[in-house]
């Protein structure tokens, strides 16, 4: 199917989605599962593929029947679509194991509200062809999963001392409770935030300085 | 997607036939989905409820490996068939292979520190004492709450918790009440997790109030929980 | 259904499981629109208005779904409601306070993807709430959003005029304030219980 785009224009439209547009830290789309899920490894996990796995499929319909949907339907096709695949996810979770699905909790319910996907299928596969949306989708999944991670892992080996259920901290290590906690969640992101828009100044005033010594 | 259906988008007259029937069409496609991946989930859903109440109920009555479910109503315990909804509280019996019976597992709940708290406790007809207790549902505190689930001493109150009925048969002798830890005197106290009272208060409750109201439906019963099947 | 008493289940949803703070719902308008107390305070408004509204079509909807054995179908129903609902408050609004409406602007629609509001569907449905207890819970909710944002707006213009180093301006800013402000929350708990 991708045979015909250029190679660097479809790379182009998988990479963007997991860092210069990356849906959680640059667009500050879809917070609230990234807050609610990160408080272990495998729930994070668990949540980026599940969210991927609607997002592909939601942008791959949306997109394969973007000719036919009229303007004024747009929105409802495009939510009656997500819902089927959000409770279609469900459905699968509960049948694959139901302590995941008791940790995840309404949570998966809610990607269905998700506003990246949402905002995906309206600002992307309604304009543009099956391959290229299904890159976009994944690019971007991906990139919702690697915020979820970071998170994921920080909580986890902060407020249990374990990663994926194993324990990676010395059993001296008291955990930080706070980390597995609502506000938890809040800190962390707000500090990768931090993180990454100081990295961001640094980089710019490097540049800035190299072109002041260049002058 | 051919480029000569995309340049009818741009025309603004659109019929309503074609809204509805879009919205239609592509409903009824979800609908059939859905119910597709219903039906082939159902029965591994099915099985993985099963076994996860069922590794529950073997846990608080040692020694059982059969299973039966009983829903109470009117008053009155029956047997539920598998897959019957429930329209009273459910309850099982735990039986050992030969389908004596063992013990019963009654469900029980409470607000705990930060939501409503569901256990799972054993109860022996026999020596009319609580046998063991599982935590079904916390959302408790993790490293303070959550040791209801976890602490080994806390576990110990309910290996024989003093459950006995009064002389009237319709409520417990004693009530099930959480004490501060290391102050139980009596079997039918709990001793509380130092630094957890409210989670630990939250169980005793639990326990209280499901002991007062179903052992006395329980004990009346007992023929038609031993029943041969 | 569950014998919690109204005034629990209103202060349950308002400040001890504020739907913001405790729950994760939410946080997309919690982050876009405390930012002023003006913006803030409608969204709340709002907020509460399609709360009601949603949480009592919900409990008809899922009602039925359970009567006609159809709860696959919950989610999608859940959503159409939602959505429907958005769009009844927002042409009653219309209809009987102009003003209003042109105060509340673009965050009405916003409301359909708010997650507070499906969330609120959701955890009624799997509480098993009466339809009294419903709505006390819709209301409760509302009012611990309009709270959180309505504390949040006062934080963020107090510190409008305050020298905040340029890295953690925004979202960081605001995530950081509301995890110390969730963190306070937290001394809610066990509020209510014996």
């Amino acid at each position: 199917m991708a045979a015909k785009s250029k190679v660097p224009d479809s790379f182009d439209v998988f990479i963007k989605g997991l860092w210069k547009e990356n849906p959680v830290f640059v667009m500050l789309l879809g917070m609230c599962p990234v807050l609610a899920v990160s408080n272990s490894v495998m729930n994070a996990i668990a949540m980026g593929l599940a969210t991927t796995f609607v997002l592909v499929c939601s942008s791959t319909l949306v997109s394969l029947l973007r000719s036919f949907i009229p303007k004024q339907v747009r929105i409802a096709t495009y939510i009656v679509i997500i819902a089927t695949f959000v409770t279609i996810v469900d459905y699968a979770i509960q049948a694959i194991s139901l302590d995941l699905y008791k940790a995840l909790g309404a949570f998966i319910s809610l990607i269905v509200v998700n506003c990246i996907i949402l905002g995906r299928a309206e600002a992307f596969a309604s304009k543009n062809t099956v391959s290229k949306s299904v890159l976009d989708a994944v690019g971007m999944g991906l990139g919702f999963a690697f915020a979820l991670l970071c998170l994921g892992v920080v909580r986890e080996v902060l407020g249990s001392g374990s990663l994926l259920g194993f324990q990676v901290l010395p059993d001296r290590f008291q955990p930080w409770a706070i980390m597995i906690l609502p506000p938890g969640g809040f800190i962390v992101l707000g500090s990768w935030l931090l993180l990454f828009a100081w990295f961001a100044e640094h980089k710019q005033r490097k540049n800035a300085e190299g072109e002041a010594a260049r002058a | 997607m051919s480029t000569a259906e995309n340049v009818q988008a741009p025309v603004p007259q659109v019929s309503s036939f074609k809204m509805i029937y879009t919205l239609g069409g592509v409903a009824m496609v979800s609908g059939f989905l859905l119910v597709l991946v219903f039906q082939a989930t159902e029965g591994r859903i099915a099985a993985n409820k099963k076994a996860a109440i069922e590794r529950a109920v073997f846990q608080v009555v040692p020694g059982a490996e059969q299973r039966r479910s009983f829903q109470i109503v009117d008053g009155d315990v029956a047997l539920l068939p598998e897959g019957e909804a429930a329209t009273g509280t459910v309850f099982y019996g735990g039986y050992d292979a030969s389908g004596a019976l063992l013990g019963v597992a009654l469900p029980a709940s409470s607000q705990g520190y930060a939501d409503i708290v569901k256990v799972l406790y054993g109860y022996d007809p026999n020596t009319e004492t609580v046998i063991g207790m599982t935590v079904l549902e916390s959302k408790e505190t993790p490293g303070l709450g959550d040791k209801i689930a976890k602490d080994p001493r806390f576990q110990e109150n309910f290996a024989a918790l003093d459950v006995k009925l009064n002389e009237v048969g319709d409520g417990l002798a004693n009530a099930v009440v959480t004490v501060k830890n290391g102050a139980k005197e009596h079997p039918w106290e709990i001793d509380g997790i130092a630094g957890a009272t409210i989670s630990s208060k939250t169980v005793g409750r639990a326990m209280n109030a499901s002991a007062s109201e179903l052992l006395p439906i329980i004990r009346k019963n007992l023929d038609v929980l031993k029943a041969e099947q | 259904m569950p014998d919690e008493s109204l005034s629990f289940i209103f202060l349950n949803a308002c400040i001890i499981n504020n739907f913001v703070l405790s729950m994760f719902l939410g946080i997309c308008p919690f982050l876009g629109v405390s930012g002023k107390f003006e913006t803030a305070s409608r969204m709340g408004l709002a907020v509460i208005f399609v709360m009601l509204v949603s949480s009592s079509c919900a409990y008809g909807i899922n009602h039925l779904l359970v009567q006609y054995d159809l709860e696959f179908l919950r989610l999608i129903c859940y959503i159409a409601v939602i959505a429907s609902s958005v769009q009844l408050v927002e042409m009653f609004i219309k209809k009987f306070s102009p003003a209003l409406f042109r105060a509340l602007g673009i965050f009405l629609p916003l409301i359909t993807t708010n997650c507070a509001i499906l969330g609120l569907a959701l955890f009624q449905t799997a509480k098993e709430y009466s339809f009294l207890q419903c709505l006390v819970y819709a209301v409760g909710a509302g009012c611990g959003f309009t709270l959180a944002l309505v504390i949040m707006s006062g934080l963020r213009e107090k510190l409008e005029l305050a020298d905040v180093p340029s890295v953690v301006r925004g979202a960081a800013l605001t995530l950081l304030l509301a995890g110390i402000l969730s963190m306070a929350f937290m001394g809610f708990a066990g509020l209510g219980g014996s």
